[in-house]
């Protein structure tokens, strides 16, 4: 099966207008088919580096490439929100079409399927649950762009059991699909216990405190481990 | 969802009015103040026997084109205003003086201008009915959530999906108040401007009644009119919000 692309930022300065510099000479590589978690404290600019990837932020000095393409000219990227961004006028099958426009009933039923949301493809996205939400939230990324996946913060806001459920579809998802991902996350945990690298951010501008390679099986006692090698990391 | 246990005034409402209106007529004892059995009667005479539909054909004309065209132009100006700062700054001014210019003064300069013609009246219920569209829309349109265009552009949506699944959407409400307000002030300008200067229509006759001290005429016309617009409201725009916001409640 094909890997997802591979991702190459190389940033000499971006910061936004009458503020100060978030990056400068900040390089970061993920290989196709790497799970790569971007940790670090709230207003880092990890939110900015996926919108970068996604071709949604521009104004910076320096390149984005997405399989050697500038971001905003490669294929789309399937991207899943901090919060779920559902369209709410849209039901959950419209959610899907009004970004993959040509997937037939019976592909999205199948996706829906796929993500643990058979049978709810009318339902409007209020009538589900926040965990519901996410799913929906990957399902329509996935109809995007299932080979290359930037998720923010994917897990925040939601109870533990969710969460586990959660964490649970995107591990069947990466086995299954092998796509790119970038994960955005404040809890080293989450990466701990789904990403192949951990890219620790800090500072302003921001810099590449140091990266834990995380690749594996690993269990309940190497996500310990693993989550205080990365806050050492962070300091 | 349980029922409310006082559903039921509701529907006793509008009998209670004719009650109250029959109990004062009689009370009164003048042709002054007819009741509304005797109203009812002379509504259906002038249905049958003079010029009923016409003129309610002819307000309805005037009235509907002006509410088309006040609701169509309103809500484009208001899409150009509320997206692009500079034309807001620069015509924003000219929203608030239009919602201020009282309307009978924009019906007189009208049919000055231009004659007692239909298309003055049409007019002057445009010019008087547009900034307050105008100015509903662009808050609206301020009023769009940023996120939602941040997705359209993740996900690279088209011009016309965007329109179509990000903003007419968000619109809608603003849409459906501009309607109803509008539908609420139209026919009420239309009637004024009818008794101002016209050939015929609700207004005109209401005019000719009030001449002829004619209150069963008045209170015909008028019952017959506060029906027509209920109707419009009940049969039309009530089920056409509960259709197009199906999405915000319970209600499908």
């Amino acid at each position: 099966m094909a890997i997802g692309p591979d991702i190459a930022l190389d940033l000499e300065r971006f910061g936004f207008a009458g503020g100060p510099l978030l990056f400068q000479d900040l390089h970061l590589k993920v290989a196709g088919g790497e799970v790569v978690a971007l940790i670090g404290p709230s207003g880092v600019g990890k939110t900015t580096l996926l919108r970068m990837v996604a071709g949604v932020q521009g104004g910076f000095a320096g390149s984005v490439h997405v399989a050697g393409k500038p971001a905003d000219q490669a294929p789309r990227s399937g991207m899943v929100f901090q919060d779920a961004r559902l369209l709410p006028w849209l039901t959950v099958a419209g959610n899907i079409r009004a970004v993959s426009p040509a997937m037939a009933d019976a592909e999205i039923d199948a996706l829906l399927e796929r993500v643990g949301l058979g049978g709810v493809s009318a339902l409007w996205p209020r009538q589900l649950s926040g965990g519901m939400q996410r799913r929906l939230g990957l399902a329509r990324a996935l109809s995007v762009n299932p080979r290359l996946l930037l998720l923010d913060e994917p897990f925040v806001s939601l109870d533990r059991a969710v969460v586990r459920d959660l964490q649970a579809l995107f591990r069947q998802v990466v086995a299954e699909l092998r796509p790119t991902v970038l994960l955005v996350s404040h809890d080293p945990e989450d990466a701990a216990l789904l990403a192949d690298r951990a890219v620790i951010l800090t500072g302003r501008p921001a810099r590449v405190a140091g990266e834990v390679a995380l690749a594996g099986p690993r269990g309940p006692e190497d996500v310990a481990g693993l989550v205080a090698r990365i806050r050492a990391v962070s300091g | 969802m349980a029922r409310d246990p006082w559903d039921w005034l509701g529907w006793a409402s509008l009998p209670l009015l004719g009650l109250i209106w029959q109990g004062a007529a009689w009370a009164a004892g003048s042709r002054f103040l007819p009741g509304p059995l005797a109203v009812a009667a002379h509504l259906r005479f002038l249905a049958q026997e003079a010029h009923l539909y016409a003129d309610f054909g002819q307000t309805l004309l005037r009235a509907g084109l002006g509410f088309a065209i006040s609701l169509g132009l309103g809500c484009v100006l208001g899409l150009t205003l509320g997206r692009v700062r500079g034309l807001d700054r620069l015509f924003g001014p000219w929203v608030v003086v239009g919602m201020n210019l009282p309307a009978i003064v924009l019906a007189i300069l009208c049919y000055i201008w231009l004659g007692l013609t239909d298309f003055a009246l049409v007019l002057a219920v445009v010019l008087n009915k547009v900034p307050l569209v105008t100015a509903t829309i662009a808050q609206g349109v301020r009023s769009f959530d940023p996120d939602y265009d941040e997705l359209a552009r993740a996900f690279r949506m088209s011009r016309g999906d965007r329109l179509r699944l990000i903003y007419l959407p968000q619109l809608t409400p603003h849409v459906l108040t501009a309607a109803r307000s509008g539908l609420a002030l139209v026919w009420k300008i239309v009637l004024v401007f009818e008794v101002l200067g016209s050939d015929g229509g609700v207004g005109f006759r209401i005019s000719l009644f009030f001449q002829f001290f004619d209150m069963k005429g008045i209170l015909a016309y008028s019952c017959a009119f506060v029906a027509l617009i209920m109707a419009l409201e009940y049969l039309i725009l009530r089920p056409l919000e509960e259709r197009l916001l199906a999405w915000q409640s319970d209600r499908t």
